[in-house]
């Protein structure tokens, strides 16, 4: 879907980009993550051309993103920031239909998809159409900057530490959202942030840059399995790396199917850190699990979250 | 869930149209209405102006009646003004433009210097280069009210966040969309208080003009000030005052017209209502 080869950015005699070279596959939650100047943010913004790169060469859908017009390619993809930038004077309404405004959708296919849209992340569209930007929580106004991202159904969603600015609940809520987002859509989403487990709980793969060159690439559990050097390590935590790989596991992949307990039941959609902290705040060492609709599946033991091996 | 309570805000915003009404329109009725009464019953009040000041034969200005000098005023203000916004705002959008980024700080020190100068001494240099009559005065009111609507520009185009100017390029919004959906909106109300004072100052600086010859509100002061006729004075110092008031308090119904989204109210309740 996006290509960079050999790609370089300077900022006056400062590298930012150094020959990068990475590969965004189609419908793959990407996220770049780094030090403050490590570069992540300018290899965001070069694939939307808010800045041109220096060197090398970028391509989107196959063509080098220097053919496109830099507005329709900027029209193609979704973008949200940190600071979310909503229109301090354009309702709701209008700020999420920015882009369908600018590619000439009838009116009423803009209020629809407005509708769709606010519903899809949890707000009332009678009670927030028509509000401005000030009169919304931080929390709601992100919501609004990552719905206007996606309102012309972008190919790729592109965002900048969105979620930097929120408390840790706001936060998370926010990240159990666009994580739905991308399970519904199957988008190819590229979100930069400077937080391991934002990265560990979002990713499908995860870019470390340092000094505008990758230093690690892979799946998430492979940063906490296999760090490629102590730059690594220290940006996932030495001290806690079995916790977070408790984290990327959830328990339908580790309980023991057709046997029983009784006592308070923890979901199967939990994960392993979660259902670890179920472990010692009860001082079990066996729990049983449940699905949502509250349907006895099984039992965890907690032998098998050591063992790290998903039963049968 | 969501638990909306819907009716609440409307009724706080109702409440604020009402508040509005009251406090912002009436006064400018008001003035109005005092104006046109005194530029249409001046010549009524002779008696009053008869036993105020009793040595003077002609207590009430008659040369000119006081609608022909209002208007002669108003296009003098006007003209100069229209003039002088036009090149004001144009030259602020040109300056914060990424091609006219460098002659910035050169304008803004022109505006500055220039701004140290009272109008009186632009309408004195202008008089004697230009000649006399109505368009030294001109000139003098353009170039005067040029500043402060260039100043109001820039500050108002400074003052639009970054990230709104971000985002509206990363969205794809092409330059000009940027500078008539987002800059001049957003910056309009700082732009129109620079309007504003620049109409302002001309206001008054164009009844000082009627010293360079050119007839206005300030012919029966400069007339009654050279001979000792303080009633005239006083009737021209009457009117341009209220004219002034008028005009002013209709910029500041305009800026609240503008910057109107500002206003809608923030209920306490929202964050909470919906955030789950």
């Amino acid at each position: 879907m996006i290509e960079f080869h050999q790609v370089c950015k300077q900022f006056d005699h400062r590298k930012a980009v150094d020959h990068l070279t990475l590969t965004i596959a189609e419908g793959e939650f990407t996220v770049l993550i780094g030090a403050s100047g490590s570069g992540k943010s300018t290899t965001l913004k070069m694939i939307n051309r808010l800045v041109e790169h220096d060197a090398g060469y970028i391509r989107f859908a196959g063509e080098e993103i220097r053919s496109f017009k830099a507005e329709d390619i900027r029209r193609r993809m979704g973008y949200a920031i940190q600071s979310i930038g909503l229109f301090p004077h354009w309702t709701v309404e209008q700020n999420i239909g920015a882009v369908p405004q600018l590619l000439k959708w009838p009116r009423k296919r803009i209020r629809a998809r407005v509708a769709e849209l606010l519903e899809l992340l949890h707000l009332d569209p009678e009670h927030f159409r028509r509000r401005y930007p000030h009169q919304l929580s931080g929390g709601q106004q992100q919501r609004v900057g990552v719905a206007r991202a996606l309102a012309a159904d972008p190919e790729v969603l592109l965002m900048d530490e969105p979620f930097g600015a929120l408390d840790p609940v706001t936060r998370a809520a926010l990240q159990i959202e666009i994580a739905r987002i991308h399970q519904l859509s199957g988008r190819t989403i590229v979100l930069v942030t400077h937080d391991i487990d934002e990265a560990l709980r979002l990713a499908d793969r995860i870019v470390l840059l340092d000094h505008g060159q990758i230093i690690q690439q892979g799946p998430p559990a492979s940063f906490l399995t296999d760090p490629a050097n102590d730059l690594v390590r220290d940006f996932v935590g030495r001290s806690d790396i079995g916790i977070k790989l408790l984290s990327l596991e959830i328990v339908a992949h580790y309980l023991r199917r057709g046997e029983h307990l009784t006592g308070q039941p923890i979901l199967d959609s939990f994960n392993l850190r979660e259902a670890l902290s179920a472990f010692v705040a009860r001082r079990v060492d066996a729990l049983p699990v449940v699905d949502v609709h509250g349907q006895a599946l099984g039992v965890l033991h907690f032998a098998d979250l050591l063992s790290r091996k998903p039963a049968a | 869930m969501p638990d909306i309570k819907r009716d609440k805000p409307c009724k706080l915003r109702s409440s604020t149209r009402r508040d509005e009404r009251t406090i912002l329109s009436a006064p400018l009725l008001w003035a109005s209405v005092l104006l046109l009464a005194a530029i249409f019953g001046m010549t009524s009040l002779r008696p009053l102006f008869a036993t105020w000041f009793p040595q003077l034969d002609r207590p009430i200005y008659l040369q000119d009646s006081f609608w022909s000098l209002t208007e002669a005023h108003l296009l003098i203000v006007s003209a100069s003004s229209t003039v002088a916004g036009l090149i004001g705002v144009l030259a602020g959008i040109g300056v914060t433009r990424n091609a006219g980024r460098e002659f910035r700080s050169l304008v803004e020190t022109v505006v500055a210097v220039g701004q140290t100068f009272p109008p009186v001494a632009v309408l004195a240099i202008a008089a004697p280069l230009i000649g006399f009559g109505a368009k030294p005065a001109l000139i003098a009111l353009t170039l005067y009210g040029l500043l402060p609507v260039l100043q109001g520009t820039i500050a108002g185009i400074g003052s639009v966040p970054p990230a709104a100017r971000e985002i509206a390029e990363g969205l794809g919004m092409r330059a000009g969309q940027i500078l008539w959906r987002i800059e001049l909106p957003l910056a309009a109300p700082v732009i129109v208080g620079g309007i504003r004072t620049s109409v302002m100052i001309n206001l008054g600086t164009a009844a000082i003009a009627s010293t360079v010859g050119a007839k206005t509100l300030g012919s029966p002061i400069i007339i009654g000030l050279s001979g000792f006729n303080t009633a005239y004075v006083i009737q021209g110092a009457v009117i341009v005052a209220l004219l002034a008031v008028v005009i002013d308090l209709a910029f500041e119904q305009l800026t609240r017209y503008l910057a109107r989204w500002r206003q809608a109210p923030v209920d306490p309740r929202i964050g909470l209502a919906v955030e789950h």
